[in-house]
C-alpha cells in the first residue's frame, strides 16, 4: 500500500517539478481540504459561511455540528455552556473566533468570557495565540474571543497531547460574572477557519481512524471476544447501536479525511535531488575543463 | 377534570377495541416507533405571586399563558409533551396542604394542541410554590422508556416548602440515571430565586434563564422543547469498582457513573493486539465546588503498571472537566497467541479519579456525574521517522544536497582524469 502511494507520489512529483506543482497536488482528492485552506477559496459545502448551525449544544454529547468556514450562531442565556463540534484534518491550523453580543439590559459588573477547544478525546487543546478569555466591561456591547490551535499532526505518540485529526469541540461560556447577571439572554457567533500549516509540520505515520467519538463501532473494528458478564453484553448491544448513530451523526470534513501522504516535502526532496544531480554534473565538468586539454598534442 | 376526561376516553376506547377490533386506543402500541420519543414536561408555577403585572405591562400569568399557547403550536411531532402545575389549586394558608399542591394538567403523551391549550386557559394564580414536590411528581410523570427526558420549570419565586430543598431533589432525580435534564426559567427573579433555580439547573446539567420579557419567555421555552427533539446518544449506567480486579468490563460505548469527592473508580476494557483503545472521561461539577479541581484517567495493566494517562486541572466556573487517552497495542508476536491460535486480548484497567473538593456545607452524596466513553479502533502503523516518509524540507536540505552533488561531481571528474592520465602514461 505504502509502496503504491510512494510510487504515485513520485509520479506526481515528477510532474510537479516541471512546472505543474499546484495542479498535481490538487488532482488528488485526498488533498482537497488542505488545498482549499491554502488557497483560501472556500470549499463547496461551506460556500457562503452562513449555513452553519443556528443552535448550540450544551454538552460534549449534544454539541452542534459545524464545519470550518461556517458561521454558527446561537441564542442562549448568560451562564450556559455552549458546545460546537467541527472536524479538523492533518496539516490544518485552525483559528476559532467567537463573538458574544451581551445582554442589553443593565448589567451589574464586568463579566469574563472564555473560549476552550477540546480534541476528540476531550483533551483540552492549547491556544498558541489569540484572546482565549476576555473580560467585558459593564457597559460593553459585545466581546470577541479567538483561539489559534497548534497545527494538526497526522500522528503523535500515545503520551503526547498533540492535536490529531478528528472532531474538535469548541466550548464558549462565561467564567466569571456578577450573580445578578446570570441567565440574561445573549447571542453568540462562532466561526472557525483552517489554513494549511505547510509541509514543515508533516510527520510520518497516520492514525488508523480519526479521533471521532464512537468511530470504532462505525468502522467495525473487531471487538474483543469477551468474557464479559451477561449484563455487560446486553448493555453493549444497545450501545453499539447508539455509538454507530453517534458516529454517523458526526461530520467529516468536505471530501473526507485525507490519507495524509501528501506534503510539500516531496517537492523539496525531489528538488534537492535534482539540484544535487545538476551540481554533480557541474563539478564533473569543472574538472574536465572546456574541450580538449591544451597539453595533449594534436593528433595524439 | 382533565384526567377524568382521559379516563373516560380510555374506557370508551377499550370498549370500542373489544367490540370492533383494533381502534386507535393506544397510540404507542399502534405503531412501534423506531426509537423512543423524547419526553418533555413543562412545569408552571401558578402561585399567587404570578398575579403581579410586571412583564411588558401584563401579569406574569398572562405572559406565561401566551407563551405556552405559542409554544404548543410549534412542538415538534416526535416530542411527547406534558404540563404540570404547582400551586394552582389550594388558595388557603395551611402550609402542609399548600405544599402538596401540584397537579398534572396535561399528561405526557402525543400532544392534542386544542385540549392542551384549553387546559392552560383555565389556570388562575392561586397558591404556594412547592417546587420540590412538583419536580418529584414530574420525574414520575416522565417515567418509562429510554428516551431523553426534560423538565422545563417556569417559576417566579423560590420554593416556599422548606425543608425539602428543590436543589437536592433535582440532584437526587439526576442521580437515578434516567437522562433527565431540568431547565429552569425565572420570571423577574430575585437573588434567592436565582440561586435556587440555577442550583437546580446545575444539578441536572440543565440551563437557567432569567426572563425579563414575554418574547424571551416564548423563545426560550420553544428552544428548550426543540432541543429535546434532537437525537442524542444516552449513556449506559455502570458502576466502577474500587480496584481493578472486580471492575466491570466495558465494551466500546458511552457510560455514566457517579463518583464522590476524592474517590476513584476502576473499569476494565479488553484490547486485542493491533487495536487502539481510546477512552475519555468527563466529571461534571453539579454542585458548588471549590475553585481548583482536576481529573485523572489512567490506563494500567492488570499488574498495576501504568501505560498511559490523561489528566487535566482547572480553576473557576465550569460544567465539566475532562481528559482522555489513547493506547495503541502493538501487533501480536507468536508468543501472544492463545491455545486457539488467536491473539489474546489484553485487559486494560482504567482508573478515573477526581480532585474536586467542596465546602463542608455541600452534600457529598450522590457523587459527581461521570461520563466515560470507550472506543476501540485498529491501531496505526508505527511511525518509522519523525518526518513524513523521511523526506526533507527547507533551504538547508537543498544547500546540503547541492554541495554534496558538487563534491561528488568534482571527485568523479578528478578520478576519471587521473585514470585517463595513468592509462596514457602506460
Amino acid at each position: 500500500m505504502r509502496t503504491v502511494r510512494i510510487l504515485t507520489s513520485l509520479l506526481l512529483v515528477g510532474g510537479g517539478i516541471f512546472g505543474a506543482v499546484g495542479t498535481a497536488a490538487a488532482d488528488d482528492p485526498s488533498d482537497a481540504p488542505s488545498d482549499s485552506g491554502a488557497s483560501g477559496s472556500p470549499s463547496p459545502g461551506a460556500s457562503d459561511g452562513a449555513n452553519g448551525p443556528t443552535e448550540a449544544g450544551t454538552s460534549f454529547r449534544t454539541a452542534a455540528k459545524m464545519k470550518p468556514d461556517q458561521r454558527a450562531v446561537a441564542d442562549a442565556s448568560t451562564g450556559d455552556y455552549l458546545y460546537w463540534t467541527l472536524p479538523l484534518d492533518s496539516g490544518q491550523r485552525a483559528t476559532v473566533k467567537a463573538k458574544v453580543k451581551l445582554p442589553e439590559t443593565a448589567r451589574h459588573g464586568a463579566a469574563t468570557w472564555q473560549l476552550d477547544v477540546y480534541d476528540g478525546l476531550r483533551r483540552r487543546q492549547a491556544c498558541t495565540y489569540g484572546a482565549q478569555s476576555r473580560a467585558a466591561a459593564k457597559d460593553a456591547g459585545s466581546v470577541e474571543l479567538s483561539c489559534t490551535l497548534r497545527p494538526v499532526r497526522a500522528w503523535a505518540d500515545q503520551w503526547a497531547n498533540d492535536p490529531l485529526p478528528g472532531s474538535y469541540y469548541v466550548r464558549l461560556t462565561v467564567v466569571d460574572l456578577p450573580q445578578e447577571d446570570l441567565g440574561l439572554p445573549v447571542h453568540a457567533e462562532v466561526e472557525a477557519t483552517a489554513t494549511d500549516a505547510g509541509g514543515g509540520q508533516a510527520v510520518d505515520g497516520a492514525l488508523a481512524a480519526p479521533l471521532v467519538p464512537g468511530i470504532g463501532a462505525h468502522t467495525g473494528a473487531a471487538q474483543p471476544e469477551g468474557s464479559g458478564s451477561p449484563s455487560a453484553d446486553g448493555e453493549a448491544q444497545e450501545d453499539e447501536d447508539g455509538t454507530a448513530k453517534q458516529s454517523a451523526a458526526l461530520g467529516e470534513p468536505d471530501g473526507g479525511w485525507s490519507s495524509g501522504w501528501w506534503s510539500d516535502r516531496w517537492i523539496w526532496t525531489a528538488a534537492g535531488g535534482l539540484l544535487a544531480a545538476l551540481a554533480g554534473i557541474a563539478g564533473y565538468s569543472v574538472t574536465r575543463g572546456s574541450g580538449r586539454p591544451s597539453r595533449v598534442p594534436p593528433g595524439a | 377534570m382533565i384526567i377524568r376526561k382521559w379516563l373516560a376516553a380510555a374506557v370508551c376506547g377499550l370498549v370500542a377495541a373489544l367490540a370492533a377490533g383494533p381502534a386507535a386506543a393506544d397510540e404507542p402500541d399502534a405503531e412501534p416507533a423506531p426509537k423512543p420519543a423524547p419526553k418533555v414536561e413543562l412545569v408552571l408555577d401558578v402561585s399567587g405571586s404570578m398575579r403581579a403585572r410586571d412583564i411588558d405591562g401584563q401579569s406574569r400569568m398572562a405572559a406565561a399563558k401566551q407563551a405556552f399557547n405559542e409554544v404548543l403550536d410549534a412542538v415538534p411531532e416526535e416530542v411527547q409533551l406534558g404540563i404540570r402545575t404547582l400551586g394552582a389549586n389550594y388558595p388557603g394558608t395551611d402550609r402542609k396542604t399548600g405544599c402538596k399542591d401540584t397537579k398534572q394538567l396535561y399528561p405526557v403523551g402525543p400532544l392534542d394542541r386544542t385540549e392542551a391549550k384549553t387546559a392552560v386557559a383555565t389556570l388562575a394564580p392561586t397558591g404556594w410554590t412547592p417546587i420540590g414536590p412538583a419536580l418529584l411528581a414530574s420525574a414520575d410523570d416522565l417515567k418509562g422508556g429510554d428516551a431523553t427526558r426534560r423538565i422545563v420549570l417556569i417559576t417566579d419565586g423560590e420554593d416556599t416548602c422548606a425543608p425539602l430543598d428543590p436543589c437536592e431533589v433535582a440532584r437526587d432525580i439526576a442521580a437515578k440515571g434516567i437522562h433527565l435534564t431540568i431547565d429552569t426559567l425565572g420570571l423577574l427573579p430575585n437573588a434567592k430565586t436565582r440561586s435556587q433555580l440555577s442550583c437546580i439547573a446545575e444539578a441536572t446539567g440543565g440551563t437557567y434563564t432569567s426572563v425579563q420579557h414575554k418574547a424571551q419567555l416564548r423563545d426560550r421555552v420553544h428552544q428548550l422543547v426543540d432541543r429535546a427533539a434532537d437525537p442524542v446518544v444516552t449513556p449506559v449506567a455502570t458502576e466502577g469498582a474500587q480496584e481493578c480486579a472486580g471492575a466491570p468490563k466495558l465494551k466500546p460505548g458511552l457510560y455514566s457513573d457517579r463518583e464522590k469527592f476524592a474517590e476513584h473508580r476502576w473499569y476494565r476494557v479488553d484490547v486485542l493486539p493491533g487495536q487502539e483503545l481510546r477512552a475519555s472521561v468527563s466529571v461534571a461539577a453539579d454542585r458548588a465546588v471549590n475553585k481548583d479541581y482536576g481529573v485523572l484517567l489512567r490506563a494500567s495493566t492488570v499488574h498495576g503498571r501504568e501505560i498511559v494517562r490523561g489528566s487535566e486541572a482547572g480553576s473557576g466556573r465550569t460544567d465539566v472537566i475532562s481528559s482522555g487517552l489513547r493506547y495503541p497495542k502493538a501487533e501480536a508476536d507468536d508468543a501472544d497467541l492463545d491455545e486457539d491460535g488467536k491473539p489474546a486480548a489484553e485487559t486494560v484497567c482504567l482508573q478515573v479519579s477526581n480532585s474536586f473538593s467542596a465546602p463542608a456545607s455541600v452534600k457529598t452524596s450522590p457523587g459527581l456525574p461521570v461520563e466515560l466513553t470507550v472506543d476501540v479502533v485498529d491501531a496505526p502503523d508505527d511511525a518509522s521517522d519523525v518526518a513524513s516518509f523521511g523526506l526533507g524540507h527547507g533551504w538547508w536540505l537543498l544547500g546540503v544536497m547541492a554541495v554534496v552533488g558538487l563534491l561528488a561531481g568534482l571527485l568523479w571528474g578528478w578520478i576519471s582524469r587521473w585514470r585517463v592520465t595513468v592509462w596514457r602514461t602506460n
